[in-house]
Order: C-alpha cells, then sequence, then structure tokens
C-alpha cells in the first residue's frame, strides 16, 4: 500500500501525525509532509495506522493506494 | 428566558447523555426537522456516515450563509450587523476565503509546536493545582481549575493579557448561551470585538511573540484589522470554553466511574485512549456551525433542498452503533475511535492539537495531586448547562 497526499486539499488538523507518526509529519506550514516517498510502499507494521489516518483525514487530502 | 422544551433535540441531554430521542431518530429515519437555538428552522443530521458526508463537503454545504444563523422575521439585528460581527471569523466562510485564513493559522498549530509548548502547560497546571490546594477544600474546581487552565493558555499563545479574563469570560459565556436573547448576544458580539480591537491595534504597533504578534508580521499586508479582530475573538473563545468544559464535565466523568479513573490516574499509557474516548462520549459540542445546502440533496433519503439549512448531531455521531460497539458505555480502554467531537471536514478545530495536550496533561496531573478526589455534594445536585451551546458543568464542588 501506497500513500498520496494532496496538500492543496490539507487543513493543517495534525490528525494524521497524531495517528501515524511513522507516516506523517508535519512541514513548517503546518501542512502535511509524508515520510514515505508516494512511490514506496508504507512498512507493514505501520499499515493499519496509514490506514486509519487516510480513513480519519478531516479535509479528504490522502488516499491509499494499493497496487 | 427560553423554557426547557424549547431546547432543541440535539442540545438536550439526560447528564451526559444525548437525549433517547436522538438515538431513535438516528435508528429510524436518519433525518428530522428541527429548530435551532436560533429560531432556523433546519434539518437534524444524526448517523455518523451522514454526519461526516455533510461536514467533508463544502461544496455542497456552505458555511457562509448567514440565514442559517438569523431567524428568518427577525425583527432583531440586521443582515448587516450579523454579517460585521463575522468578520474574520473562520466558521462563517467557505473556500477559497476560508483556506487563506486558514493557512495563515496552521503553522501554530503543528504537533511539534505541541511539544515545544508541553513544559509550559505543565507549569500552568501545576501552579493552577497548587492553587487549589492552598484555597483548601472543599473548591469548585470550575472556577479554580478547568476554566483557569485553558485561559491561560490561550491568553499567552494569543496575546491577551489574563487580567482582563473576568470580562471576556462572562461575554463568551454569554455569547453561547441560547437562552439570551439575540440583541444580547450581538451585543456581547460586538463588545468582544471591540476589546479584541484594541489589542489588534497594539500588536499592529509592537507584535510581540505571540500569535497576533505573528500574524501582524508574517500576514500584516493580507489580513485587514477587522480580520484580525475575527480571527483572534474565536480563538479566544473556542481556546477557553471548550477544553475548559472537557475537564470539568470529564472530571466528573471519572468520579463517576472509579475504575477507569484510577487508570488515568495510575498508569500514563491510558492516559491518550482516554482522552479521546471522552472526547467521543461527552461530545461537548452539541452541532458545529449550521449548514446550508447549496444544492438539492438527499441525505439518508430524506431531500434538502437549495437554501435549505442543517444541524449535525455530533453526539448522535458519536454515540452510534456504527463507528463503536456498545456506543453509550464509556470505556477508556478502547481503541481510539474516528469521533467527529472535533468535527470533520474543512472547519475541523484549528485547536485540537492544543486541546488534545491540554487534556492530556490535566487529568493525570489533578488524579496525581489528589488521589481521593471526590464529589462535595450529592451527584444529584451538579448543574450542567441546559441552554449553552457547548455542554458543561456550571460547578464542579470537590473534596479531597
Amino acid at each position: 500500500m501506497r500513500i498520496v497526499a494532496e496538500r492543496d486539499r490539507c487543513i493543517g488538523a495534525g490528525n494524521c501525525v497524531m495517528t501515524a507518526p511513522e507516516v506523517f509529519d508535519q512541514g513548517e506550514d503546518g501542512l502535511v509532509t509524508p515520510l514515505v516517498d508516494e512511490a514506496d510502499p508504507v512498512d507493514p507494521a505501520s499499515v493499519d495506522a496509514a490506514r486509519r489516518a487516510v480513513d480519519r483525514c478531516p479535509a479528504t487530502a490522502l488516499r491509499a493506494v494499493e497496487d | 428566558m427560553t423554557e426547557v422544551s424549547e431546547i432543541p433535540l440535539h442540545m438536550r441531554r439526560a447528564q451526559f447523555d444525548p437525549i433517547s430521542e436522538l438515538g431513535e431518530v438516528r435508528d429510524s429515519a436518519g433525518v428530522c426537522p428541527v429548530v435551532t437555538p436560533f429560531g432556523v428552522p433546519a434539518h437534524l443530521v444524526s448517523r455518523y456516515d451522514d454526519v461526516r458526508e455533510v461536514l467533508s463537503d463544502s461544496a455542497r454545504f456552505s458555511t457562509a450563509d448567514r440565514r442559517a444563523l438569523t431567524p428568518p422575521d427577525a425583527a432583531g439585528p440586521t443582515e448587516e450587523e450579523y454579517a460585521r460581527a463575522r468578520v474574520g471569523n473562520l466558521l462563517s466562510y467557505d473556500p477559497p476565503e476560508h483556506t487563506r485564513l486558514r493557512r495563515m493559522l496552521t503553522p501554530e498549530f503543528t504537533m511539534r509546536r505541541m511539544r515545544a509548548l508541553e513544559p509550559r502547560i505543565v507549569d500552568i497546571v501545576n501552579a493552577a493545582l497548587d492553587d487549589v490546594e492552598r484555597a483548601g477544600k472543599p473548591a469548585d474546581l470550575v472556577s479554580t481549575f478547568a476554566l483557569p487552565v485553558p485561559s491561560l493558555v490561550i491568553c499567552e499563545l494569543l496575546g491577551v493579557p489574563y487580567a482582563d479574563r473576568a470580562d471576556f469570560q462572562r461575554r463568551t459565556a454569554d455569547q453561547l448561551d441560547a437562552s439570551q436573547p439575540p440583541q444580547r448576544r450581538l451585543a456581547l458580539q460586538q463588545a468582544s470585538r471591540a476589546y479584541m480591537a484594541t489589542l489588534v491595534e497594539r500588536a499592529r504597533r509592537d507584535p510581540g511573540e505571540d500569535i497576533l504578534g505573528m500574524l501582524v508580521r508574517e500576514h500584516g499586508d493580507d489580513v485587514s484589522a477587522e480580520e484580525l479582530v475575527g480571527i483572534a475573538s474565536l480563538l479566544l473563545l473556542a481556546g477557553h470554553e471548550t477544553t475548559a468544559n472537557m475537564l470539568g464535565l470529564g472530571t466528573l466523568a471519572l468520579l463517576r466511574h472509579p475504575d477507569q479513573l484510577a487508570r488515568v490516574r495510575d498508569d500514563p499509557a491510558s492516559v491518550e485512549p482516554a482522552v479521546e474516548e471522552l472526547l467521543r462520549w461527552l461530545s461537548i459540542v452539541h452541532a458545529g456551525i449550521p449548514r446550508t445546502a447549496t444544492t438539492e440533496v438527499t441525505i439518508a433519503g430524506s431531500t434538502i433542498a437549495a437554501g435549505e439549512h442543517v444541524v449535525l448531531a455530533l453526539p448522535g455521531a458519536n454515540r452510534d452503533p456504527a463507528l463503536v460497539d456498545d456506543p453509550d458505555h464509556l470505556d477508556i480502554t478502547r481503541e481510539p475511535t474516528g469521533h467527529v467531537a472535533f468535527g470533520h471536514g474543512l472547519h475541523h478545530c484549528l485547536g485540537a492539537p492544543l486541546a488534545r495536550l491540554e487534556l492530556r496533561i490535566a487529568y493525570p496531573s489533578l488524579l496525581r495531586r489528589f488521589p481521593g478526589l471526590a464529589l462535595a455534594v450529592p451527584y444529584e445536585q451538579i448543574a450542567f448547562r441546559p441552554y449553552s451551546v457547548i455542554h458543561g458543568l456550571q460547578a464542579l464542588p470537590v473534596t479531597w
């Protein structure tokens, strides 16, 4: 599973950083900065947390892509 | 005064719980007519999935339509007065105006900023507990702890003199009280803005290290003084009324569930899930700001015409069995849920990371300082706030 983040949609609520800190961070502007490149698969140990973060993103700025 | 029977369905509580009629609506039609506390007819949406759908769709559900907050035949304040009172209030804008204002503030509420703030919040909490201990028992935990801690935090962050708290606390509490007539609530809002305008004026002359100073330094050319006043007034109100009521109500909830209280006190790992469960179970914000449909939409099989208003029953969503098993049961050992206590969509609470940080520090600190914390009056005598748009307690008399 890969993560695609749309910074344009992000509102900086920080839910993803709280839910899956291994996968998401915030930039100085408060907007999402994924720690995993969108071309790379998420570490299996973090996949469940990443999925929860995608579901809980209030701005629908995150997508989980299953290749 | 509004009679008790006039309190709209989504604001009525049986102590902590939404009243059973709300669950009945959720389990049957899902949507029912309601009249908002401000006299506006609306559709009440009660299910988790539907609430999230409406909140995440700012194109079809606007927050910028003033008619959602103004009764159709109001002899009270004019549209223009209402409009002036809302300039800069982020909740009253749709994209792209909302995005412009919110982006100025997001750097101030990152998880990293919160970690940097943590030691200062620990100090504020401990100083408040010292005061409670020194003043002796019994104590009203609302006025001595639950209200002062978030007030002091938001004052420091924003750049508001804490010495002014008595005035702004009274104004905001009454602004949120639906039993106050519209003219008086508007007058209070105007008084709050006039007060904030003096602070904005000062920050524009001599910007400090606080949020007002930052906004002036970094966005001074892109944001008007009126917008700054609106932004800061909203942050001040939202920064203390919400967390204060979570602290008061949450402490009472834990006192009513002593085994769970003991876990929060004794097991640091239990605190984060406990805070999330208290946020879900208490759902202190009865409904976010009402939305207005921009086009005809169908929610749970009900047709909502363009121009009609929608109220989101956040406690309905957070107590929906579709979200969590046994939803009416407080269980701090649950896996944290995707609750909507902070809302959802573009207007999701900006200060959520700050609120969580304050709650995670304050609950265990209070319970460890006073391991024998107990109600100083019978539970039946505890007074909840029936008319406020944010659920809470009038007072919480405790001993230890």
